[in-house]
């Protein structure tokens, strides 16, 4: 099972929720951290074994003497990083997904791939965690192949716990795509409310059980419970402001470090999550 | 020859979008004819590369100069190579931004003048 740890709002204790839920599987688990624009989850590991490859992705380049300007490649791409301008054929390997498509689809035969680096992907151990995360390239703003590339790595015989991107945009979608279930971590804030309003619309468009995480749950005041019972997604755990997890969490301790009880309420919480998964899987 | 000015409306009296491939409407100016002509900007609403295709549109319209706020690194790419002069900072009215580049009011720019956006 693959449940996926997302929040609209960015800050909201994805990765306290997702390393902390990992640590407490009294069993072997991967943890993937698919926020690859700042992947959190190993600040609060001490990995062994750590190793790791480089990831690229293919972009395309024109033989300007085979290419006949035809424009089916720019027409073709969704991402409009090939643009047919006069007789040539322009392409933007900033917009490029590296799907292949337009090497497919050109009829001359003039475009062949070469590989742009985006970032790397990084692989270890802890306790009971296999830890997988990527790490994009500083500056670099295509996001999803390498999403993609973790999301290769799931493993069919283990649970599978994925923190994902925060925001509601195709990093978050390309992560939490495919997940039998979708954990959602806010605050009792108007900001928190408003971005999980946002989460929760674009997870029933992708018909993906879910259950909310509300985090510093004594602190702010919105109608973060209401909203979920207006909309019948069940309430799973409520973390209230704690200082020793904040101080633990300042020197990259997780949070079953900090209030070992957490153990048992996370092993409780999955149990749930597996349920509402096999109800969600039954509709 | 056709100029490309971007706009907020649909009237010479509207003012310039600062926006290039995002703005609301194209406003194509024809300088032989003194004619205006206006059209909505479909690909406002794209994900992205939305510069790149914006400026694939203006090089098929034939368009030389484009009059705008702030063009990305993109759109200067392809504005340059579809041989189009682009002239940033323009404010005001469509009819009153017309007036001052033909009166030599705007200087080109050899560069993009800010960074993408929504890559």
């Amino acid at each position: 099972m693959v449940v996926a740890v997302a929040s609209g709002k960015g800050g909201t204790g994805k990765t306290t929720v997702a390393v902390g839920l990992a640590y407490s599987l009294a069993r072997e688990v991967q943890l993937l951290d698919c926020d690859v624009e700042e992947p959190n989850d190993h600040l609060f590991m001490n990995l062994e074994q750590k190793r790791s490859r480089p990831h690229s992705i293919p972009v395309p380049r024109i033989d300007n003497d085979a290419c006949t300007a035809c424009g089916k490649c720019s027409a073709f791409c969704e991402f409009n990083a090939l643009a047919l301008l006069k007789d040539r054929v322009l392409v933007f390997d900033n917009l490029c997904h590296g799907c292949g498509g337009c090497t497919l689809i050109c009829p001359k035969k003039a475009i062949r791939e070469e590989d742009r680096p985006t970032g790397s992907i990084v692989y270890g151990k802890s306790e009971n965690i296999e830890h997988i995360y990527g790490d994009l390239n500083t500056g670099e703003a295509m996001s999803p192949p390498l999403i993609r590339a973790v999301k290769k790595e799931i493993s069919s015989d283990k649970p599978v716990i994925l923190d994902s991107p925060p925001g509601t945009t195709c990093p978050m979608v390309t992560a939490v795509k495919d997940a039998d279930f979708c954990l959602l971590v806010t605050e009792n804030t108007p900001f928190g409310l408003h971005d999980l309003e946002m989460a929760v619309e674009v997870l029933t468009d992708m018909q993906m059980p879910m259950g909310v995480v509300i985090n510093r749950s004594d602190i702010g005041r919105s109608d973060v419970k209401n909203f979920c019972s207006g909309k019948n997604i069940p309430v799973l755990l409520e973390i209230p402001y704690s200082r020793v997890i904040a101080e633990h969490y300042a020197v990259g301790r997780s949070i079953v470090e900090a209030e070992p009880d957490y153990r048992e309420v996370f092993r409780k919480m999955y149990s749930r999550i597996e349920e509402l998964a096999a109800a969600g899987r039954k509709k | 020859m056709t100029i490309c000015i971007t706009s907020q409306g649909m009237e010479k009296t509207s003012r310039v979008d600062p926006r290039f491939g995002r703005c609301s409407y194209f406003c194509f100016y024809d300088t032989d004819a003194d004619e205006y002509r206006f059209e909505k900007n479909s690909f406002a609403g794209g994900v992205g590369g939305v510069g790149v295709q914006t400026g694939e549109m203006m090089a098929r319209q034939s368009v030389k100069v484009v009059l705008t706020g702030q063009v990305g690194p993109n759109a200067y790419r392809t504005l340059e190579a579809g041989g189009i002069e682009v002239y940033p900072n323009a404010e005001g009215t469509i009819e009153e931004t017309v007036g001052a580049f033909l009166a030599g009011g705007y200087t080109k720019t050899e560069g993009p003048t800010g960074p993408a956006r929504h890559a």
